[in-house]
């Protein structure tokens, strides 16, 4: 379909570059196309549409020939139906419709499944059915802080694992810090080489362990005092399930580890999600220092919904002072002629921006005139002074709604270039905000165009400023 | 009104800007609020335009006629430390508790018991009272975790009386699932005129009032103003070019003739109420669905400017005149 016209914007996006924008393009095909691109991991604040850009790069590159699986945490219904999911049995389904030779396969992660699938897999069944039925355990695995988190980096690991896939497309959790998932593994893994484990054990196990004697009336005061705190009952299903656990725990931390390291290999790529509004942005940056911190591999930043105008050489100051002028009609009607060749002759046009155009036939000629003529000569009945009236109305509302895009144009240029500012070697993608939502795997492939264009509708600074 | 005031909703839909303009639209008339932070994000800070708030109720705002705003954020591992020095005398506990690592294992890996320590500081500023008998705090106000979390959030604390069975972990989760489930604690959410975060509302909805947790209003956040009517949006459809273009001519913006300046803006300036048609068409129809799910729904118009002091204040004064306070 559209494969050889992308493939053209790209090329020539590549040959006019950069003076149209400060920051380096992030361009995105050449990433999905890379066969050592294994593993794409999309992260950032809630409500930036993260999961739709996991759900559309997958799309994009399983139709670029890829065999891809998305992996998404928690979508939105009408997005797991675009894509044919929302039966929910953590299993990854072939997702129909995908033209080409590439697959894509979708999934929903089931957290708790996640969990009890580990237990079943790494303990003989009788310790599984007392791990399973412990209390503890059922709460621990139905979600509460961290499961998520880890269980999405769990079965990230075990999609990549399996390879069956070239590619896997992460989407990541709605986490109150939103890099949870980054140290969930290892929390995990601290907690479980801590000495608090030990404590929880202490029943059963501390009396032997050489070296540790002068901690042991420390750790009956420390049970005694979890008791006091938990109540009985409680500690003693937590120790109940840290005991059946046990064997498992070096099983965890390995994975834990192996997931952590491959987060960090080569063929990893993060792209950090945002929205050209202020918290989302702040959100990103975070994002982006946390990953460079822990050295996971930033490919560039996306963001979404960014607006533009084909009409962006009108500021929204002239547009407004336009409006006015036509719902004022008394001024118009009065003193047309002076207010009209006083304004019309295109200034915004030769002051401001293309002088290098060829002048317009009608360019310096007073506007009233042109329009008198074309009024009297061009359609003398079709225009009634009753319809002219609403017609004054409608333009003057056009105006009014082309400020306010432009205040949002400029809005939301100030809040990118203090992104860019504060970290100008990430690379952007930039996606033309849509009107309504994704229902489809059109509607999908559509986004996957906005994210491989390269900055589509965008006013052009240069000419802009 | 009920004096804990939670605000929830999808992310980006500015349930923190909502819950403090909420916390200064309670304020007024003398009155005093609690603004809670509990995802520890500082977004409260950033909001008020003060540095990054420390585990302490201080004031952050002053509200027409004298009432005040005071803010905490709440760092759930000092809020342990906290809660074991208040109820228990644990203090030197906590701190062997927190060298073993058990501090962190209760706040992040411990199942809800981070949630726990959130919901059972908020409440128990709702209850704190002075020597006098009065209440420090008229209204409590949170900025709580998004729809999606927010009725296991506020639901701990049956979750966790249901596993601690006896003991003062019991006991607090009951006093506080009391608070929650009773009038004095009203839910509110915060949704935009858009499919996802409309649809995220009805299900948090049913989902808090199956936990017969107390649902309170809808909030539609950043509601864009009507610049075409019904009208306009007509004639929009009808209109010749030509027409426009020497509406817009007249109005000095260059020449009406094709390859004149007010020519060409003419399709792009179409093509933004095209646009504009197709997203008002969308609001109409989700402010439909809001309206079919039974609760008082307010609006709050979107700041051309984008969000700052000045904003929060004109948002707490829309939030008044609509009654919510």
């Amino acid at each position: 379909m559209s494969r050889p016209e992308a493939a053209q914007t790209h090329d020539a996006a590549r040959q006019h570059p950069p003076h149209l924008s400060p920051t380096r393009v992030l361009d995105l095909d050449p990433l999905l196309d890379d066969p050592k691109t294994r593993i794409v991991v999309c992260c950032g604040s809630g409500g930036v549409g993260k999961t739709t850009t996991a759900a559309a790069l997958g799309l994009r590159a399983a139709e670029r020939g890829r065999k891809v699986v998305v992996l998404t945490i928690d979508p939105a219904r009408r997005l797991a139906q675009s894509m044919g999911i929302d039966s929910l049995d953590n299993t990854p389904r072939r997702v129909k419709g995908v033209e080409g030779v590439g697959e894509l396969h979708a999934m929903m992660l089931d957290m708790k499944r996640t969990f009890d699938e580990i237990v079943e897999a790494h303990a003989d069944p009788e310790r599984a059915a007392a791990i399973l039925g412990n209390p503890f355990y059922q709460s621990l695995s139905a979600g509460f802080a961290g499961t998520q988190e880890y269980m999405a980096m769990e079965k990230l690991g075990q999609l990549r694992a399996k390879d069956e896939w070239d590619l896997i497309v992460v989407d990541t959790p709605p986490s109150r810090s939103a890099l949870d998932f980054l140290d969930a593994p290892k929390r995990l893994g601290s907690f479980l080489d801590g000495k608090l484990i030990r404590v929880l054990l202490a029943p059963a196990k501390v009396g032997g362990r050489a070296g540790m004697k002068f901690l042991n009336v420390g750790m009956s005061m420390m049970t005694g005092a979890l008791g006091k705190l938990l109540g009985g009952q409680l500690l003693k299903d937590v120790q109940t399930f840290v005991a059946a656990m046990d064997s498992m725990f070096g099983g965890f931390r390995t994975r834990a580890d192996a997931t952590y390291k491959l987060l960090q290999a080569p063929g990893t790529a993060f792209l950090v999600v945002a929205a050209p509004e202020r918290d989302a942005l702040r959100e990103a940056a975070y994002f982006v220092e946390r990953l460079a911190a822990e050295d996971m591999p930033l490919a560039g930043l996306v963001l979404n919904r960014v607006h533009g105008s084909g009409a962006d050489r009108l500021s929204a100051e002239r547009a407004l002072a336009a409006a006015e002028n036509l719902e004022e009609p008394r001024i118009v009607d009065q003193e047309g002629g002076k207010a009209g060749l006083r304004n019309s002759p295109d200034t915004y046009d030769s002051s401001e921006s293309d002088a290098s155009e060829a002048p317009a036939p009608d360019e310096g000629s007073p506007a009233v005139t042109d329009m008198e003529r074309t009024a009297a000569k061009d359609e003398p009945q079709s225009v009634t002074p009753h319809l002219e009236r609403s017609v004054d109305q409608l333009a003057a509302s056009l105006l009014r709604l082309h400020a306010e895009r432009m205040q949002l144009l400029s809005r939301e240029q100030r809040t990118r270039d203090r992104f860019t500012a504060l970290h100008p070697e990430v690379a952007v993608a930039e996606v033309a905000a849509l009107p309504g939502d994704v229902h489809d795997l059109a509607g999908l492939r559509d986004i996957g165009n906005r994210l491989a264009a390269n900055r589509p509708e965008l006013p052009d600074p240069a000419v802009g400023a | 009104m009920s004096r804990l005031q939670v605000v929830s909703g999808k992310g980006g839909t500015g349930k923190t800007t909502v819950a403090a303009a909420l916390a200064l639209a309670l304020a007024t008339e003398g009155k005093r609020t609690l603004l809670v932070e509990v995802e520890g994000r500082q977004g409260i800070a950033q909001l008020f335009e003060t540095e990054a708030l420390p585990y302490e109720e201080r004031k952050i705002a002053v509200a027409p006629g004298g009432g005040e705003v005071y803010a905490l954020a709440i760092d759930p591992e000092l809020a342990l430390l906290d809660y074991l020095q208040m109820f228990y005398k644990m203090g030197g506990a906590g701190r062997a508790l927190k060298k073993l690592g058990a501090i962190d294992f209760a706040t992040t890996i411990a199942p809800g018991l981070r949630d726990v320590l959130l919901t059972g500081k908020a409440c128990e500023a709702v209850r704190r009272k002075e020597k006098s008998g009065r209440f420090v705090y008229d209204y409590v106000v949170m900025d709580a975790p998004p729809t999606g979390r927010i009725t296991r959030f506020l639901n701990v604390n049956d979750e966790v009386a249901g596993l601690a069975r006896i003991g003062p972990i019991h006991n607090q989760a009951q006093a506080v699932m009391r608070v929650l489930k009773s009038a004095e604690t009203a839910v509110h959410l915060v949704t935009l005129l858009e499919e996802m975060p409309v649809q995220e509302t009805a299900d948090g909805i049913a989902e808090l009032r199956a936990a017969r947790l107390p649902v309170g209003r809808i909030i539609v956040n950043m509601v864009r103003p009507e610049v075409l009517d019904g009208t306009d949006l007509e004639l929009v459809r009808s209109v010749p070019r030509a027409a426009v273009a020497k509406s817009l001519s007249s109005a000095g913006l260059g020449g009406a003739r094709r390859g004149g300046n007010a020519e060409r803006l003419v399709d792009p300036l179409l093509a933004q109420a095209d646009e504009y048609a197709e997203r008002h068409a969308l609001e109409h129809e989700q402010r439909a669905v809001l309206q079919e799910l039974g609760l008082p729904v307010h609006e709050l118009p979107l700041l051309a400017e984008g969000m700052d002091l000045a904003g929060l204040y004109e948002l707490a004064g829309e939030l008044r005149e609509q009654g919510l306070s």
